[in-house]
């Protein structure tokens, strides 16, 4: 940083000289190489959900007759009738499992991260950093180091194939905390808690009254994160679950890949469900996308 | 800064409010509130599984009286460490691992980074369209990024086979020399938008009154995104850096889908499916030694780049 306000500062009186150039502007050409770039990436980039759209609009037979990218006859409603009806309506619980294990896993989880990271930002207690240091360590683990031993744990207390082996594991997200401690220092002033004490308020309450609430931005993104996280988690419920009625959708559509070669009707099948089920989670995306924005430029210029 | 905690709390209300008392024994315990809920979880889901999973990489299951006799659980010490660290198909896993991340990796975070410094620059049109369009496969899935590709992958279906196969090549995607590329291609594919938002939102942060000066200094957008924006992504570089190792030693998932349309993709294909071949075979302790080793791979191999890095910073 330093150098850039050096730079910035020694050079600060030149503009009185008047109307120099502003320095080269982009040529015309520059311009179209690097829109053109842009496009071939982005047609990378959404070529495989176009034909994925495409795809669950048509029958078993022209899916592997018809040419891929275009669409052929429209049998997109049926494929979702026979899609919430398969395996006597399996489909729908697990949509609603994997709503479950990332929405409300994430929900806590976010509330958790907050509060370990506003007390670990806040307060100065003995071994602060110590604990700190174990919260990183933690965001070097990676989940699917975690799943068999968790499994084997899970096994002990006879806790397999039940929905908390997949949901408590979720609650956890060192990364949260990592990022709660960043934002909390950064958006919750030391002369506004002292403020709230001086008038009396307890800790807990000036925590969800006032703290929480100037954290929400925040919030937002570790909420959406962990979402993701959740609800990409494979590993997890693959060895933890046997039970289909608890499966999320991931894990589901997985199963019904894996037995194409038994029942043809899974392929149309899987490829239509792989599309109602991505279908939210972009939306949610998009909407709340400003909030993630800010969220991610903390974590990646204080890191 | 944690050198003298109590007197940090307490100094500032006694002078003025004489009366009042320091409130000094309830910030005592109110950290420890907000952490339990946190560290409860952390340490039954987090730490006591990394320390299980090393105590039953320390144990061996014998049979004695043949293979229908009593199993007996024995302590075994490094034994299956041994036996991992002498697996071949075990260090052919993690070799494949590291070849995949020397190329995959440099290729995804170029592209991040290039397409994010496009995006900040001037020269560029659409931004808004770009950065969402480039963000969508993150929201994806990994398990049905790869279901899609495997059909897009398969000469059955495939309408990109279709068109090569008109341009007169017939690659085979799910052939066992292009496997691991076609897997790195979907991993690229997932997750190179979200590393770009990374870099982006870092550069977003730097205030441009910084680039206007660089401008008025005659400074060309090229010379900018070198001279300043590269130095100034290093730590957004170094994070999307260290994910991405800890996400290559680990990948599991999109060889695991392959895994149902395709033999090139062996169940030792990758450490941890191979990790997971030994758990279904109920071979725990072996699994968890194997498990263990990876996870300190994983360790090192993150750390020493952030050492690495750190110290390129400094000098």
């Amino acid at each position: 940083m330093s150098l850039l306000t050096d730079t910035a500062g020694a050079h600060a009186p030149r503009p009185a000289s008047g109307t120099a150039p502003r320095g080269p502007r982009e040529s015309r050409l520059s311009v179209i190489a690097a829109t053109g770039f842009l496009v071939v990436i982005a047609v990378y980039m959404l070529l495989p959900v176009f034909w994925l759209v495409v795809s669950a609009t048509k029958s078993q037979g022209d899916l592997v007759d018809s040419f891929g990218l275009w669409f052929s006859d429209f049998h997109l409603f049926d494929n979702l009738r026979a899609l919430f009806a398969k395996q006597d309506g399996v489909y729908l619980p697990w949509l609603l499992n994997s709503l479950l294990y990332a929405g409300a896993g994430a929900a806590v989880g976010t509330l958790l991260s907050a509060m370990a990271g506003y007390a670990l930002a806040k307060y100065r207690f003995r071994g602060r950093e110590f604990l700190f240091s174990v919260v990183l360590g933690g965001v070097l683990v990676p989940a699917t180091a975690l799943a068999l031993p968790l499994f084997l744990l899970f096994a002990e207390v006879d806790a397999t194939n039940t929905f908390w082996a997949v949901f408590l594991p979720s609650i956890v997200s060192p990364f949260g905390v990592y990022l709660s401690r960043i934002f909390a220092a950064a958006s919750v002033p030391d002369e506004l808690l002292e403020a709230a004490r001086i008038d009396g308020a307890g800790e807990l309450r000036t925590f969800f009254t006032m703290s929480l609430r100037l954290m929400s931005p925040a919030m937002v993104t570790i909420f959406l994160f962990q979402f993701v996280v959740i609800w990409n988690n494979f590993l997890l419920p693959l060895v933890m679950l046997q039970d289909d009625r608890l499966y999320p959708v991931t894990l589901g559509l997985f199963t019904w890949q894996s037995q194409v070669s038994r029942d043809p009707s899974l392929q149309i099948l899987s490829l239509t469900g792989s599309l109602v089920s991505v279908v939210p989670i972009v939306i949610t995306f998009l909407v709340l996308q400003r909030y993630w924005k800010a969220g991610l430029a903390a974590g990646a210029v204080k890191s | 800064m944690t050198a003298d905690p109590i007197a940090a709390t307490a100094a500032p209300p006694t002078q003025s409010v004489p009366a009042r008392k320091p409130p000094r024994r309830r910030r005592n315990w109110a950290p420890l509130l907000f952490l339990l809920p946190f560290f409860v979880p952390f340490v039954l889901f987090t730490l006591v599984p990394v320390g299980y999973a090393f105590y039953q990489s320390l144990l061996r299951t014998e049979r004695t009286g043949g293979t229908f006799g009593r199993k007996t659980t024995v302590f075994a010490g490094l034994d299956q460490y041994k036996e991992v660290l002498g697996d071949s198909e075990f260090l052919g896993s993690v070799g494949r691992v590291l070849v995949f991340g020397l190329v995959q990796i440099p290729v995804m975070l170029l592209l991040a980074l290039v397409l994010a410094l496009l995006l900040d620059s001037t020269v560029a049109r659409l931004k808004r369209f770009f950065r969402i369009a480039y963000f969508v496969p993150y929201g994806i899935p990994g398990v049905i990024a790869a279901l899609m590709w495997a059909f897009l992958y398969d000469p059955r279906l495939s309408p990109i086979v279709d068109l090569l196969g008109k341009a007169g090549t017939e690659p085979d995607f799910l052939g066992s020399s292009m496997m691991l590329w076609s897997i790195g291609n979907i991993v690229t594919w997932t997750y190179t938008g979200y590393n770009m938002l990374i870099i982006y939102a870092a550069l977003q942060a730097v205030p441009s009154d910084i680039y206007e000066a660089a401008r008025m200094d005659g400074a060309s957008e090229a010379a900018i995104a070198w001279r300043i924006k590269i130095p100034i992504l290093r730590p957004a570089l170094i994070l999307t850096g260290v994910f991405s190792i800890i996400g290559t030693l680990q990948l599991f998932t999109e060889p695991q889908v392959l895994r149902s349309i395709s033999t090139s993709v062996t169940s030792t294909y990758t450490p941890n499916l191979a990790a997971y071949s030994l758990a279904s075979a109920n071979n725990y302790s072996e699994a968890a030694a194997m498990s263990v080793t990876l996870a300190l791979a994983t360790f090192v191999l993150s750390f020493g780049f952030l050492k690495l890095t750190g110290r390129k910073a400094e000098s």
